[in-house]
């Protein structure tokens, strides 16, 4: 019953967020502000984690390919493939579902405790859909970019590496991340990146746009948020795996 | 003008506000008082639609609040101004964007126009040269002030205040007591404040309703509350032990 009450209850939020907003100019302004807060400020750690992922990727790849017969190039497809269909998506949405997921819960739920969202309400603004659909599409339309940002980084940290620890030449590691190349698998990705992203910023905004208390029951709003969040990916990566590959 | 007839709200089985009916004055600063619990919170929340009501009616002018569709209500919130126990300002928004909010979302004011009502409205609060700051940077009492002046910004007809003076210095508590005045008087608003506060109630209490376990127990004046003659009431006022003594020495028969 708990979950059909929250299920109905994050449907009836979705309503009230898609509503016609009041003024365009002020969501559109807000909008931009997301995109920097959400989106380019998350540029960094992406940067970071994929050129380490690449890497990691690259040696573990190596490490497994010890039998002669298998060409060393497979260590550039392998690590390509891992990025594009796996982890440039699902992966990075778990992250995000960190850094973003939990900024977005503790920035609305605060406001929810000290009253904000309330003063927005009577002064006749929809504060669902002025606090939160800046933030969802600003995330659903910065994911697909975070995500070839990743692919390259990624590629980029196992070209940086292999070499680097004589696993693969470079030579090899380029010819293996062109072979057999799947243009599906990218648009796969992206595919997936979209509804991770509106999964990322409307699951975390639900948490916090209902929470009661004080600075507390923030602190656990972000928690069950980040964790909501990164089961429902998972749980989405599992469908559209199913539906979009086999 | 502000009805309230029969308005009862209920959570969880339990009476939260009891067939509360009053009129609250026009023009005037109208007080809500009771002890804490005492459903003083609820009812402003029953008012201001925030709350929806278990039954009765919330007239504003006739219209009813309770019947009212979403659109209406927000049409009818623009006439609305409210401060918050807490000020509730934007914690992201400097002085300046806080009370411009309200005119960004619901005017089409030029930006000129707007930061003319701005230090308007900010001078009428007594602040200046904070425009930039955040609310973090200012203090309790002049984050209050920003709160009273953003909810005049779009010039309301009615005012609505919850505890505006708790947490304040006694000092700063009076100075926000007057402004509210003044300002009710200067822009004719309906002004309606939740307190517990009875130096408020003394100094700006024009019409006092008295809450107690969520019913009304007692409707006045401060020219009319230190003699009620209600037992409930008096144990409220007179727990103060400046009141108790003040009652005293009036009911002390002179040599």
């Amino acid at each position: 019953m708990n979950i059909l009450f929250h299920i109905g209850r994050y449907f009836w939020l979705l309503r009230k967020i898609f509503a016609r907003p009041e003024k365009h100019k002020m969501y559109v302004r807000q909008l931009f502000y997301e995109i920097e807060a959400l989106g380019i400020d998350s540029i960094g750690i992406v940067v970071m984690i994929s050129l380490f992922i690449g890497g990691i990727l690259t040696i573990q790849l190596a490490y497994n390919l010890v039998n002669p017969l298998y060409p060393t190039y497979l260590i550039g497809l392998g690590t390509r493939d891992t990025l594009i269909l796996e982890f440039s998506s699902t992966m990075l949405g778990l992250i995000m579902a960190g850094k973003i997921g939990s900024n977005i819960t503790s920035e609305i739920g605060s406001m929810k405790v000290t009253e904000q969202i309330d003063s927005l309400e009577i002064m006749g603004v929809n504060s669902a859909s002025y606090l939160i659909l800046p933030k969802i599409i600003a995330v659903v339309f910065i994911f697909p970019f975070l995500v070839v940002l990743s692919i390259f980084f990624g590629l980029l940290g196992g070209l940086l590496v292999g070499p680097a620890v004589g696993v693969v030449s470079v030579n090899e590691y380029l010819d293996g991340i062109r072979y057999l190349f799947v243009p599906y698998y990218v648009t796969f990705s992206l595919i997936k990146s979209l509804f991770f992203g509106f999964l990322v910023s409307s699951v975390p905004a639900y948490f916090g746009y209902f929470v009661q208390g004080g600075a507390l029951e923030v602190g656990k709003a972000s928690t069950r948020a980040v964790v909501n969040t990164n089961i429902l990916i998972l749980l989405f990566d599992l469908i559209l795996t199913r539906m979009l590959l086999t | 003008m502000i009805e309230l007839k029969n308005v009862t709200k209920v959570f969880e089985g339990k009476p939260a506000v009891v067939n509360v009916s009053t009129t609250f004055l026009e023009g005037r600063t109208n007080l809500i008082i009771g002890r804490s619990g005492s459903g003083k919170t609820v009812l402003l929340k029953c008012i201001l639609g925030l709350h929806d009501v278990d039954s009765g009616q919330v007239l504003y002018d006739g219209r009813n609040l309770t019947d009212m569709k979403s659109e209406e209500r927000k049409l009818l919130r623009r006439e609305l101004g409210m401060v918050f126990q807490g000020g509730a300002l934007f914690d992201s928004l400097t002085v300046e964007q806080n009370v411009r909010f309200p005119l960004d979302m619901f005017t089409t004011m030029s930006a000129r126009e707007k930061l003319d009502r701005v230090n308007f409205c900010l001078e009428h609060v007594n602040i200046t040269d904070a425009n930039r700051l955040f609310p973090s940077e200012i203090s309790g009492g002049m984050q209050k002030r920003v709160a009273i002046a953003r909810a005049i910004a779009l010039n309301p007809k009615y005012l609505f205040c919850d505890e505006p003076n708790s947490g304040l210095d006694p000092e700063t508590a009076t100075l926000i007591d007057e402004l509210i005045q003044t300002l009710t008087r200067e822009f004719q608003m309906t002004t309606i404040i939740n307190t517990h506060d009875m130096n408020s109630v003394i100094e700006i209490g024009e019409s006092v309703l008295f809450l107690h376990n969520g019913e009304k127990c007692w409707e006045g004046s401060k020219h009319t509350i230190l003699n009620s003659g209600n037992p409930i009431l008096e144990d409220f006022i007179f727990a103060n032990k400046l009141y108790a003594q003040m009652k005293k020495a009036q009911d002390r028969p002179s040599s």
